[in-house]
């Protein structure tokens, strides 16, 4: 007599399909997946270790590196739940200039997750035409903030620079490339056989499920539950903003593309919105007055001869903190115990100086009341989530993130279980797995 | 009424402090009452809280905010939503450290599963019931738990290469 028995069979980490940071070992009878255990923490780094090691502006150079596909959404949560520890509220002009990098930021997310899965099944092209539309808001995100990936751009009580003058122009054209690239992308997916035949069906999720492990974002959109945060708990100025909020119905692969195909286009609506409705701020610079270069400025504040820079504007480039006094208050909160002063503040007279070092010396800084917030953004992958607790010191007692990934990896195996072997590439990569928000 | 006011109202004395910061509700319960409230935030209609949110926890060894003392050194905290009302709960239960166990919530939300590992994993906390409680983030032979606050942040002990 014959027995059969089940294979293991080991997956990852350094398996290309597994982006070299998850481990699964599965149990294979034949080419169905019986069981599946995933190992995570491949790219683990620590990272609510060291915000508590240092001050709560250094903490934003990390959280870049959480969503490292989207980082201006992992720098306004934590700035969100700082400001909510301090209760403070930043101008307008700012909500509106976090709300346009966001959704930037949201639409390359979904832009590498499509292309990526998309590319794991063999749509070498759409993935290459995907990633030069992401190239093209990654160039808007390179103009505003002056870096691509790590941009630390976003500061707790606004945000680090103004938008530069033209920028509207410059982003409605690579709207329009985008929208290009989305319907190209379209036609070469949605009508694909092969495309089509891999994702339906493939990786389905019940919606109980879904909410039993807690998942959010377009995966538990895609199961018909629309929760999203930027809805339910509008933040910034979501709720002055008209988009919808794309539903699938079944749960599988094909839904999760559809849902982040559209929200891809909801975003690029929500930005166009945005710049109909931004307040005037000082954007098309009127420097009238004394304007003289940084380095000049700062010599001159050297030498002690800081009475006549009072009046003065300094030219700076447009990504540099504080660049002209007047786009200053716009952009920032006016509160001199959270936000830096102006340039020509610090250089140019004894107050600002004073302001900027408290706020930047060891043991000075920012010190929110003892307390603790929860604040949960709409981050590309679902709930991103900062519980912050200030014990009233300069840096935080803890920052916990809630990565939205981990939820999805936690109830993956229910997506597999039952599924063949290779449904496994299209089912990874629908979840958009980032280890650097899932590990930390 | 709140999600705050109905649980006063339902366990008076389970309760052990409760304060709405910057409005997000919090109450803080006796460790032992965990699961009854837990299946009565799950279970009764008008409060509904279907999700698990976020599940981790705190330590507070030589804390001095507002310069009080801890009584007991960890605390778990729960961050429940309800889909259904759109209202968000924080509960909070202290942990002594010389017994640090506390109950899984993995049977009414199977999302606590991962997350009582995390932080297991990093606090050494135990979870009674747990199915699968082993480390998640770090290796097994990871010595101490990484986010208390006695580890050292610049403690080395990789599995190869130079120790400390």
């Amino acid at each position: 007599m014959t027995q059969t028995r089940n294979m293991l069979l080991n997956v990852g980490p350094s398996h290309p399909a597994m982006h070299g940071v998850i481990r699964m070992i599965m149990e294979l009878d034949g080419e169905k997946i019986k069981d599946v255990d995933i190992e995570i923490g491949y790219l683990h780094r620590a990272f609510e270790k060291m915000c508590e090691t240092v001050m709560y502006t250094q903490c934003f150079p990390y959280t870049d590196r959480l969503n490292y596909v989207s980082p201006l959404i992992n720098n306004v949560g934590f700035a969100l739940a700082v400001e909510k520890l301090l209760g403070i509220e930043t101008p307008e002009r700012s909500k509106y200039i976090r709300v346009i990098m966001s959704e930037i930021s949201r639409v390359t997310d979904h832009l590498t997750c499509v292309g990526a899965s998309a590319m794991e099944l063999g749509a070498m092209s759409v993935f290459l035409y995907m990633i030069k539309a992401r190239e093209f808001l990654w160039e808007l995100v390179e103009e505003i903030t002056g870096a691509r990936l790590t941009i630390s751009y976003v500061r707790i009580g606004g945000v680090k620079a103004d938008l530069t003058p033209g920028f509207a122009d410059k982003a409605f054209e690579k709207i329009a490339e985008v929208r290009k690239v989305l319907i190209e992308a379209d036609e070469l997916l949605t009508r694909n056989r092969i495309f089509f035949d891999r994702m339906k069906n493939i990786g389905k999720i019940t919606q109980e499920d879904a909410i039993a492990y807690g998942v959010t974002g377009p995966f538990l959109r895609a199961t018909g539950v629309a929760y999203d945060v930027r809805k339910s708990n509008p933040y910034l100025i979501y709720d002055k903003l008209d988009f919808e909020v794309p539903v699938g119905t079944t749960g599988d692969n094909l839904d999760r593309y559809f849902v982040r195909m559209e929200e891809m286009e909801q975003s690029l609506r929500i930005i166009e919105q945005c710049f109909q409705q931004i307040p005037d701020g000082p954007i098309a610079a009127d420097l009238t007055g004394v304007v003289i270069p940084a380095a000049e400025m700062v010599d001159q504040a050297k030498m002690g001869q800081t009475a006549d820079l009072i009046e003065d504007e300094v030219s700076l480039d447009p990504t540099l903190q504080g660049s002209t006094r007047k786009y200053y208050n716009s952009i920032n909160a006016n509160k001199k115990d959270v936000v830096l002063p102006a340039k020509e503040n610090t250089y140019g007279n004894i107050e600002g100086l004073m302001n900027h070092f408290k706020l930047v010396m060891y043991g000075h800084g920012i010190k929110p009341p003892v307390g603790e917030v929860y604040l949960p953004v709409e981050g590309a992958n679902g709930e991103l989530g900062f519980y912050i607790v200030s014990d009233g010191r300069d840096h935080p007692w803890r920052v916990r993130v809630h990565p939205p990934c981990f939820p999805i990896m936690a109830a993956l195996p229910k997506c597999l279980i039952g599924d063949m072997m290779a449904d496994l590439v299209p089912t990874f990569g629908s979840v958009n797995m980032i280890a650097g928000e899932l590990d930390r | 009424m709140t999600p705050l006011q109905r649980i006063q109202e339902q366990f008076p004395t389970q309760i052990i402090e409760t304060h709405a910061f910057r409005g997000d509700e919090t109450v803080i319960i006796r460790p032992e009452a965990l699961l009854t409230i837990a299946k009565f935030l799950k279970e009764t209609p008008e409060l509904d809280f279907n999700f698990l949110m976020d599940l981790t926890a705190v330590d507070y060894l030589f804390y001095a905010g507002g310069r009080i003392q801890k009584e007991f050194r960890f605390e778990v905290v729960y961050h429940f939503l309800s889909l259904k009302h759109n209202h968000r709960i924080r509960i909070k239960i202290p942990v002594d450290e010389k017994k640090p166990e506390v109950d899984t919530l993995c049977t009414i939300w199977p999302s606590a599963n991962w997350y009582e590992r995390e932080v297991w994993d990093m606090y050494g906390l135990r979870f009674k019931g747990h199915p699968n409680l082993k480390r998640i983030l770090m290796y097994e032979e990871f010595q101490g738990h990484a986010l208390r606050k006695d580890y050292p942040v610049n403690k080395r002990q990789p599995l190869i290469g130079p120790q400390n």
